[in-house]
């Protein structure tokens, strides 16, 4: 089931997801799409400082994982963009993260579909330029129960 | 180590293998002194070399354990020198990617024990500055830093060697990524940086004033993803009015903006330290507005300007050798417990 949340803005989605990161359970995989400037690495943000990290949040687009170990638990920021193949995932240590005692959040995960775990948390974010260009719709989609 | 051996030592030549695996390249050096390069092997070239009698591999970005073996005895071959020779192998070990980090850690750690060669643990960072040693002989510490690149922004204050003090960097994009996201959207394509360098120069940088994001909180820090937004935002609002906008223009703008904000922070650094002496390092330290722009602040200033030629500004071994060398010079060594760690901080040990 869908669920959908309007934002206004930068503001409404690092709060959007400040909220759900106060809720979130170690063990929890969200995959984040949307385009250049939607907000991804401002939902990130957020959720980190809902998990009480207080260290800035980067992008990890070259890095492609950033760990944040400050909060109550770690937070694991994966943009697997320039992931050429799965098997190259393996080098990132992925399977210590998804299945580990964090929180992950992978930008671009449609790239390794086939690694996600089978209950995901799917965030896309997605602009409406006739609404104005603040505007962002945060569609959230919990697969696998 | 006995104190009259030290001695003997510091008499002969100091030679260091430096081992670069966080990121993308597999890259080993030897460097003499810490400043002069013997060999410099970086895996991307060695691809290309005829090594498979003409064929030329084809060899997955990242795949460092496939490449390790083979760039290290290049660069040892290239310096004609053997593993005795050498008076420490330094090694990359964070901050990166954990996969290709423990390659390069695991594989220093196995030469070190075999041939009995001291070890020592170099932060990527501190291997970017250091470029500027080998490039410049004459520069010495202390001197504000600016590290740009893909990976990487941060104002750095070097006190001495191997001491550092982070002024600030970015709190969300790094300049180099900035660079190639806008890239992408302007059609420009990969790499982002030269390519927006080149189309720049035939463009307006006052054609359209994008924002300059200053952080407030910290006087020193950068942030890039608002900007990264207004040219999105521009390009949106053009379609939208179906009015057209120019490729040069919006790279020569944007370049601008990035360059501003660097060198705004750079320059309240020199003045706060009372600089004598300004570098820059990192792939984005090769971008020529960037390079102009610092340099004409530093002449302002009466500073001396340093920074690497490109080959030194991407990610090396020889860079990592150096840093390598001014760590051992201070007695720094690691032991066979080192181990890769993803997110460590610059002057954490």
């Amino acid at each position: 089931m869908e669920q959908i949340f309007e934002s206004g803005g930068d503001r409404d989605t690092f709060e959007y997801a400040r909220l759900m990161a106060e809720k979130a359970e170690p063990g929890t995989v969200i995959a984040l799409t949307g385009d250049l400037g939607t907000g991804k690495t401002v939902f990130t943000k957020g959720f980190a400082a809902g998990l009480g990290i207080t260290e800035p949040v980067s992008s990890p687009t070259f890095t492609i994982l950033q760990q944040y170990d400050g909060g109550r638990m770690p937070l694991y920021h994966f943009d697997v963009y320039r992931i050429g193949d799965v098997e190259e995932m393996e080098e990132t240590g992925y399977e210590d993260c998804f299945y580990g005692d964090g929180v992950t959040i992978v930008e671009w995960a449609g790239q390794i579909d086939e690694l996600l775990p089978e209950k995901t948390v799917r965030i896309r974010i997605e602009k409406d330029l006739e609404r104005g260009t603040d505007y962002r719709r945060i569609i959230r989609e919990d697969t696998g129960g | 180590m006995a104190v009259g051996t030290m001695k003997e030592t510091e008499k002969k030549d100091i030679l260091i293998l430096g081992i670069e695996s966080s990121c993308d390249e597999t890259a080993a050096s030897v460097v003499r002194n810490g400043r002069e390069v013997l060999s410099n092997v970086i895996s991307s070239q060695i691809a290309t070399h005829t090594v498979y009698g003409g064929v030329v591999p084809e060899i997955a970005s990242r795949k460092h354990i496939e490449k390790i073996n083979q760039v290290v005895r290049e660069a040892l071959k290239e310096a004609s020198i053997g593993l005795k020779d050498l008076s420490a192998i330094g090694v990359t070990y964070g901050p990166g990617l954990v996969g290709p980090l423990l390659v390069g850690v695991s594989f220093a750690k196995g030469l070190s024990f075999a041939s009995s060669v001291p070890l020592v643990g170099v932060h990527h960072i501190e291997g970017h500055i250091a470029a500027n040693y080998i490039e410049n002989k004459e520069l010495e510490p202390p001197f504000p830093c600016l590290i740009v690149s893909g990976g990487h922004t941060h104002l750095v204050n070097v006190k001495d060697y191997g001491d550092f003090e982070i002024l600030g960097r970015t709190m969300d994009d790094a300049a180099g990524e900035a660079f190639d996201k806008v890239a992408r959207a302007i059609g420009l394509g990969y790499p982002g940086g030269p390519k927006i360098d080149a189309a720049a120069k035939a463009g307006d940088p006052e054609a359209i004033r994008f924002p300059r994001a200053k952080v407030t909180e910290h006087e020193y820090d950068f942030s890039f993803s608002g900007l990264k937004s207004a040219v999105l935002n521009y390009l949106n609002s053009c379609e939208m009015k179906n009015e057209t906008w120019v490729q040069a223009d919006v790279a020569a703008s944007f370049q601008a903006a990035v360059v501003d904000v660097l060198v705004e922070n750079s320059e309240k650094a020199i003045l706060s330290l009372k600089a004598k002496r300004f570098a820059i390092a990192g792939g984005v330290a090769s971008n020529s507005a960037l390079r102009e722009a610092i340099e004409a602040k530093c002449r302002a200033h009466g500073v001396e300007f340093y920074r690497p030629s490109p080959v030194l500004c991407t990610d090396n071994g020889a860079m990592i050798a150096s840093a390598a060398y001014y760590e051992y010079r201070n007695g720094i060594r690691a032991g066979l417990d080192l181990n890769a760690v993803p997110n460590l901080k610059l002057g954490e040990r």
